[in-house]
């Protein structure tokens, strides 16, 4: 036997490669997003509108098919204030990330929130995409760098993923 | 609707495990370190390499360390002639069943040769020793024909 | 004990890349096709649900919980989830019915094995210390398991050739086949060697796809008022981790496991047998005891398609048919798992 000490636990490298596929609904509204605009799907049973869409209805396991194209604007259904960083991102701590809910879609998604004082934030606070310049849209959501607030009345909880494409008039 | 494009995204799943060997796997690898190479008396007496913690007959715990030769025989074998990113080897190479001298159980492992006529069931092969020995079941960096 | 109903099953055709869909786009249909079978509307309508896949295939974590999505999961089911083929979530919903504990089940798999190397990522279910080090990948591993059979002359080259050749000539018959065709036992042998000994037809293609069934007691299968077959047997064993100490030119734990379902207590018109290379439905057909009066593979087994984590149970949906069509009056189905045939499932199904 060596001298050195005896092995006890050893690096075992797993490292695979793979080519991921989007998948048809992620991929319609992916393209969508690359031209800026936002596209939910309402599913045929319950009418709900998922953004962003995986194809399906979690709710009622039917495929979701017929798009909606949605506004920018959305509401803060629940958001925390983050104090730690994100590796690799510009983003400096305390930042905020938020459950929002689109106008004309009705199942959140999640996004930043800036431009904004965060202890102010609250749910039912109305906010608006800030997008990144069209030039550089690809296939992301991070094209909207983030969302902030706007000058509109609050949503009550009870309205919060009821609103319509058209809006919020308070 | 509108049509649905195709977007694919290459990616590379990765994480480096760190594993603990035990008694048994710690042996073995301690001993690769230092290139020698051991096996494990089974219940039944046969000499099992690499050595197991376990008797997969009995479920006995297995402690009897026996030290086997670096040469063996080859006792099934496979021709790789288009060696893929993740093999050992970017030559053509065999992988083989190779029963040491000395064991009883033939353990996996691969083989150099020139070409798929070099290599036969019955062959004889020697381990061939990493450059650096860290205790890893690649310090044996292949088998080579006798 | 209760008798267990198989009253619906369905399988998508296996791809080789099934392009833009993801997992639940790739499960839908099959549900939704096995639901109008039995005449019931989404998973709400069973009491259990139980699916089979691995991440590990196209590489993204917890893919399986997507999968829930195609379900309709609200109010929330009775769910489970095994890291095998579906066969094995078959077998834990065979459970969960004989324990009293549901009436009911739906049982799914689903694998897109085209994101990823296959045989590569599949190197990694090895002992992580002695051979997942070193990237030994699954073909290589049958092609030693196919040499010694060869060496020991109890199979010949052309006995493989003859498995491939039934294997494309009965996929023709099979909509959901991948590779299918008039091809005779000479044109296998002309073919090059790939991994020396097997030819790449000796290999099941790399597929993507899903397939689903349905299980009930007999009650609810008559209440359903659907027709049905019966699983009057159900058994598995796996065999030790290290390839060496087994042998590889005969499958123990077939034979087990075909003894613990009962196999032997009557005549096997149909088998369906999960051998991923052409040489492993030798050793099966072996193990298993069968002669000329079995029909073998007649969807052309997994050679014509190779629904990683479905094709298990694809084979008891295929002897399903064949007995639901009235070709068949009793017939065994063969799920594995793991490399060279370590782990075994055997399931015997009988007309009602």
């Amino acid at each position: 036997m060596s001298e050195q000490e005896p092995i006890t636990g050893i690096e075992a490298p797993i490292y695979l490669k793979y080519n991921f596929t989007a998948g048809a609904a992620p991929a319609r509204f992916l393209s969508q997003v690359k031209r800026g605009v936002l596209t939910g799907q309402r599913c045929p049973l319950c009418e709900q509108v998922y953004f962003p869409p995986r194809g399906s209805c979690a709710a009622c396991g039917v495929p979701t098919q017929e798009e909606v194209v949605l506004a920018d604007k959305a509401t803060v259904e629940s958001f925390t204030i983050v104090a730690i960083p994100i590796p690799n991102n510009p983003i400096k701590p305390p930042y905020i990330i938020a459950n929002l809910v689109a106008d004309g879609a009705n199942l959140s998604f999640i996004h930043l929130m800036s431009e904004c004082v965060n202890e102010d934030v609250h749910i039912g606070q109305r906010v608006q995409a800030v997008w990144k310049p069209a030039e550089e849209w690809d296939y992301a959501m991070d094209n909207i760098r983030y969302f902030k607030p706007i000058d509109e009345p609050d949503v009550p909880v009870d309205r919060i993923g009821k609103i319509s494409v058209a809006g919020w008039e308070g | 609707m509108s049509q649905p494009e195709i977007l694919n995204q290459a990616f590379e799943l990765g994480y480096t495990y760190t594993r603990s060997t035990g008694p048994v796997v710690g042996r073995f690898l301690t001993e690769l370190r230092d290139r020698n190479i051991v096996g494990i008396k089974a219940s039944d007496g046969r000499v099992v390499v690499p050595p197991m913690e376990y008797d997969p007959d009995t479920a006995e715990e297995l402690s009897e360390f026996v030290s086997v030769g670096q040469e063996g025989e080859i006792v099934s074998w496979a021709w790789i002639k288009e060696p893929r990113e993740a093999h050992p080897s970017e030559q053509p190479f065999a992988w083989a069943m190779i029963k040491l001298d000395g064991a009883d159980v033939p353990m996996i492992h691969w083989v150099r040769a020139d070409g798929e006529s070099e290599v036969s069931t019955g062959a004889r092969v020697r381990a061939v020793w990493a450059d650096e020995t860290i205790g890893f079941m690649t310090d044996i960096n292949g088998f080579e024909l006798v | 004990m209760k008798d267990i109903a198989i009253v619906a099953y369905n399988q998508s055709k296996a791809v080789s890349d099934v392009g833009p869909c993801n997992e639940v786009e790739l499960i839908m249909p099959v549900l939704a096709e096995v639901f109008s079978q039995a005449g019931i509307n989404n998973a709400q309508d069973v009491d259990f649900v139980c699916s089979g896949s691995c991440d590990y295939l196209q590489g993204a974590a917890f893919a399986f919980v997507a999968g829930v999505d195609a379900l309709g999961a609200v109010p929330p089911i009775k769910e489970s989830h095994v890291e095998m083929d579906a066969a094995w979530a078959l077998y834990e919903s065979m459970l969960k019915i004989r324990m009293g504990h549901a009436d009911s089940a739906l049982i799914y798999g689903f694998g897109k094995s085209s994101p990823g190397e296959l045989p590569i990522v599949l190197s990694q279910q090895l002992d992580p210390y002695y051979l997942a080090p070193l990237w030994v990948d699954t073909i290589a591993l049958a092609a030693m398991q196919a040499r010694m059979l060869l060496d020991q002359g109890k199979i010949s080259e052309r006995d493989m050739a003859e498995v491939v050749s039934r294997s494309r000539r009965n996929a023709r018959n099979n909509p959901n086949a991948q590779l299918a065709g008039d091809v005779s036992p000479e044109d296998v042998l002309a073919q090059p060697s790939y991994v020396s000994p097997l030819r790449k037809a000796d290999c099941p293609p790399v597929s993507d796809g899903a397939s689903a069934m349905i299980i009930c007691t007999v009650e609810k299968a008559k209440s359903w008022g659907v027709p049905y077959a019966v699983i009057s047997g159900i058994d598995h064993r796996i065999e030790s981790h290290n390839m060496g100490m087994r042998d590889l030119t005969d499958s123990v734990s077939t034979r087990l496991a075909a003894e613990g379902a009962g196999l032997g207590d009557g005549p096997v018109d149909v088998a369906e047998l999960y051998a991923p290379f052409s040489h492993q439905e030798i050793v099966l057909t072996r193990a298993l005891g069968l002669g000329k009066e079995t029909n073998i593979n007649p969807s052309g087994g997994v050679l014509a398609g190779n629904l990683m984590m479905a094709s298990g149970l694809s084979r008891i949906g295929e002897v399903f048919n064949r007995i639901i069509a009235g070709d068949a009056g009793r017939g065994v189905a063969h799920a594995t798992s793991g490399p060279c045939l370590q782990h075994n499932l055997v399931t015997v199904v009988e007309k009602a």
